[in-house]
């Protein structure tokens, strides 16, 4: 499909997976993306810290928002935002009257009282921060970079939990428009973010289940992060290796050439295993969920940065193209 | 534990050591880097050395769970289940129950079981573990102390819950207890003079808002709670004091898990300083998904010596060499700086495939690199 219509079906990207799988990554690409059809990005982060801001070589993110690549003619400005659980809840206490006693509700443990009382207005209020970032068109396409997966599944179902212990009031109003949100395709998605692994995978089959069924929301396509490609001919060179290796024991070659060749063997070898598994686990993925999936390259490098960055983009671009037209 | 380590033995095992010379083990480290595997190795080693040994995990994916026989509703509990197997020591499993065991504490510590009844069917009390933050590391820490006073157990392993913060389980003892504490009751509801009145007026006004967002009966859950829970401020307050000392007494020691990648390394680095304010070091580091090394050449040298390789039927193989290589180069940048940080500490490295465990034979494998294999 074309990522302009791909990323003009829905203002809300919610972007959940396990810990450790590269969701934060994968908002950011997903900004990258977004960018470069001209649609200008807000991502929110719920906690300090994490890949960001290296990503975009660019300065931490703040409550205060934070730009991480100016707009041109061509492509839409990328800015985070960082919205913690509880600056949502203080926010709007402040503005619900109790601003001048925030410190005092927070020392005298007051504030634990209301959250224990509510449990996951701290959730919801997040949420309700994104709503009205959502409903006061603050960008074209707002990124959540959602909590690790088990905690994906509470944090959006808290509105629904929470509207059935709070009946009135503006807590059950927040939780309406949230839940209304939520539940329409054409204002929110959920991103399901995972890698080919089977404990990843596992966890990414029950969200996605659990989501669907107890939260209701669309979810759209899979990303899997770091997939290693096979270089062209490898399973050839391993074997033309193999009987070069043999070869070498009759002859006296150069004991460095020998050992390079080792090391290309042991390395060629050991990449066609992760291949392997890989492309197993993705199987499994495509058997156990009816979604669609879109592969990011794996990066050969623990520090992504802006190239990484690039290189990412051009493969969730290359990615959606792929999708079918009608899913939206 | 019984059997001591002999110093020679030390030097090639020192994960081994350290657990032998420990009643109760922490693995900490953010989220998603390996803690419950780990945990679970650690354990399953200790045992084949003849521990009884108890682990607790917090959320084992589910074939791991299956693997170690907490599948079933029954580990869903609060009670330790054993591990069939053929080790000449005990390995005993637990899933941590935040609720039971919350329960369970108030139980113990109410003075009368109606009482106990009366906190246990109160709403308010019933969302405490759900959405108080820090229930659940502040239960993990109960359910260690517990364990640790079990006599069926010599040794006890506990995985935290995934926080960024280590001190907030060290600290979820006190806060809680805080929050239970009689003087937000006081304080909410109680009249009295002075300054304490001008407090209170706030407390009230701060009630009164309260209960116009979330509703007055919500209010009076929280008031019935904390009267009910009158008497018992004591029990859990020297409780918490005598779960702290356990964790920062010598029995204790902690072991940090992470992962070679920029910002797992910082948060890791964070928990080190965390726990250095709060006096505890961390004793060794688990580094997991770390990818094999296949050259010793510099990456420079061996990116020039791979480009003759450009065009012959072994381009791809050096294509493969170089980007493992270079996976490599930016790992070991993040090894050493974890490494400096913890001066002394061992260090034991967890191959990338070996580290997505689901089995005892997996666990066997993982306990191979953290006992088995020398100091890399």
């Amino acid at each position: 499909m074309d990522p302009a219509h791909f990323f003009a079906a829905s203002r809300v990207l919610i972007v959940a997976g396990k810990g450790g799988v590269g969701k934060t990554t994968i908002c950011a690409t997903l900004a990258a993306a977004a960018s470069r059809v001209g649609c200008s990005v807000l991502i929110v982060r719920l906690t300090p810290g994490g890949a960001l801001s290296h990503l975009f070589a660019a300065p931490e993110i703040t409550s205060a928002g934070t730009t991480l690549r100016a707009g041109n003619e061509t492509q839409g400005e990328i800015s985070a935002r960082l919205v913690t659980p509880d600056d949502a809840l203080l926010d709007y206490l402040a503005d619900h009257g109790l601003a001048r006693m925030t410190r005092r509700l927070v020392s005298s443990g007051a504030l634990d009282v209301v959250t224990t009382a509510a449990p996951g207005i701290r959730d919801l209020l997040v949420l309700g921060r994104v709503k009205q970032l959502e409903v006061a068109e603050t960008a074209d396409l707002i990124i959540v970079d959602a909590p690790a997966a088990g905690h994906a599944v509470s944090f959006l179902r808290a509105p629904a939990v929470l509207r059935e212990a709070v009946t009135a009031g503006p807590i059950a109003n927040q939780a309406d428009d949230v839940l209304a949100m939520l539940a329409d395709p054409t204002r929110c998605r959920v991103i399901l973010a995972t890698l080919p692994e089977e404990t990843p995978i596992n966890e990414l089959v029950e969200t996605a289940f659990a989501l669907e069924d107890e939260v209701g929301v669309q979810l759209g396509p899979v990303v899997l992060n770091s997939v290693a490609a096979l270089p062209e001919g490898l399973g050839d060179a391993v074997d033309s290796k193999k009987s070069a290796k043999e070869r070498a024991k009759d002859s006296s070659g150069d004991n460095s050439d020998q050992a390079l060749l080792d090391s290309m063997l042991a390395a060629a070898t050991f990449r066609m295993t992760w291949v392997d598994h890989q492309r197993t686990q993705i199987e499994r993925l495509v058997a156990q969920l009816p979604l669609p999936l879109i592969t990011l390259p794996a990066r050969f490098t623990t520090d992504l940065g802006p190239d990484d960055l690039e290189v990412l983009t051009d493969a969730l671009l290359a990615g959606i193209t792929t999708l079918d037209e009608s899913i939206s | 534990m019984g059997t001591q380590a002999e110093p020679t033995l030390a030097a090639d095992d020192p994960i081994g050591a350290l657990v032998a010379a420990h009643d109760v083990v922490v693995c900490v480290g953010s989220g998603g880097v390996g803690k419950t595997t780990t945990s679970a190795a650690l354990a399953l080693e200790a045992a084949h050395r003849g521990s009884r040994v108890c682990v607790v995990t917090i959320d084992p994916a589910r074939r791991l769970a299956d693997a170690m026989g907490l599948d079933t509703e029954a580990a869903r509990g609060s009670e330790p289940l054993q591990v069939a197997g053929t080790w000449p020591g005990e390995l005993w499993a637990v899933m941590l129950d935040t609720r039971a065991t919350f329960a369970n504490l108030i139980t113990t510590y109410a003075p009368s079981p109606q009482q106990a009844q009366r906190i246990l069917e109160n709403r308010f009390f019933r969302n405490i573990a759900d959405a108080l933050s820090g229930t659940h590391e502040y239960m993990a820490m109960e359910k260690l102390f517990e364990l640790h006073g079990d006599e069926r157990f010599d040794l006890v392993i506990v995985d935290t819950p995934p926080t960024t913060n280590a001190l907030e389980f060290l600290d979820a003892p006190n806060r809680i207890t805080r929050f239970l504490d009689h003087r937000l009751y006081k304080m909410l509801v109680a009249p009295s003079g002075g300054l304490a009145r001008a407090v209170n007026l706030a407390a009230q006004t701060a009630l009164r808002s309260i209960s116009r967002l979330v509703g007055a009966s919500v209010v009076d859950d929280v008031i019935e709670f904390l009267n009910n829970f009158e008497g018992m401020e004591d029990g859990f307050r020297s409780r918490a004091v005598a779960v702290r000392e356990l964790l920062t007494s010598d029995a204790t020691t902690f072991i940090l898990v992470t992962v070679p990648r920029r910002d797992l390394a910082e948060e890791a680095a964070g928990f080190v300083d965390d726990l250095a304010t709060a006096g505890i070091a961390v004793d060794a580091l688990v580094v997991n998904r770390v990818h094999p090394r296949f050259t010793d050449l510099p990456l420079d040298e061996l990116q020039e010596e791979l480009e003759h390789f450009a065009g012959t039927p072994l381009e791809s193989a050096a294509t493969a060499l170089l980007e493992a290589s270079r996976m490599v180069a930016t790992e070991v940048d993040h090894l050493r700086a974890l490494t400096e940080a913890l001066p002394g500490a061992p260090v034991r490295l967890v191959p990338f495939l070996d580290a997505d465990v689901h089995d005892l034979d997996g666990l066997q494998r993982l306990g191979d690199h953290l006992f088995r294999t020398p100091a890399p």
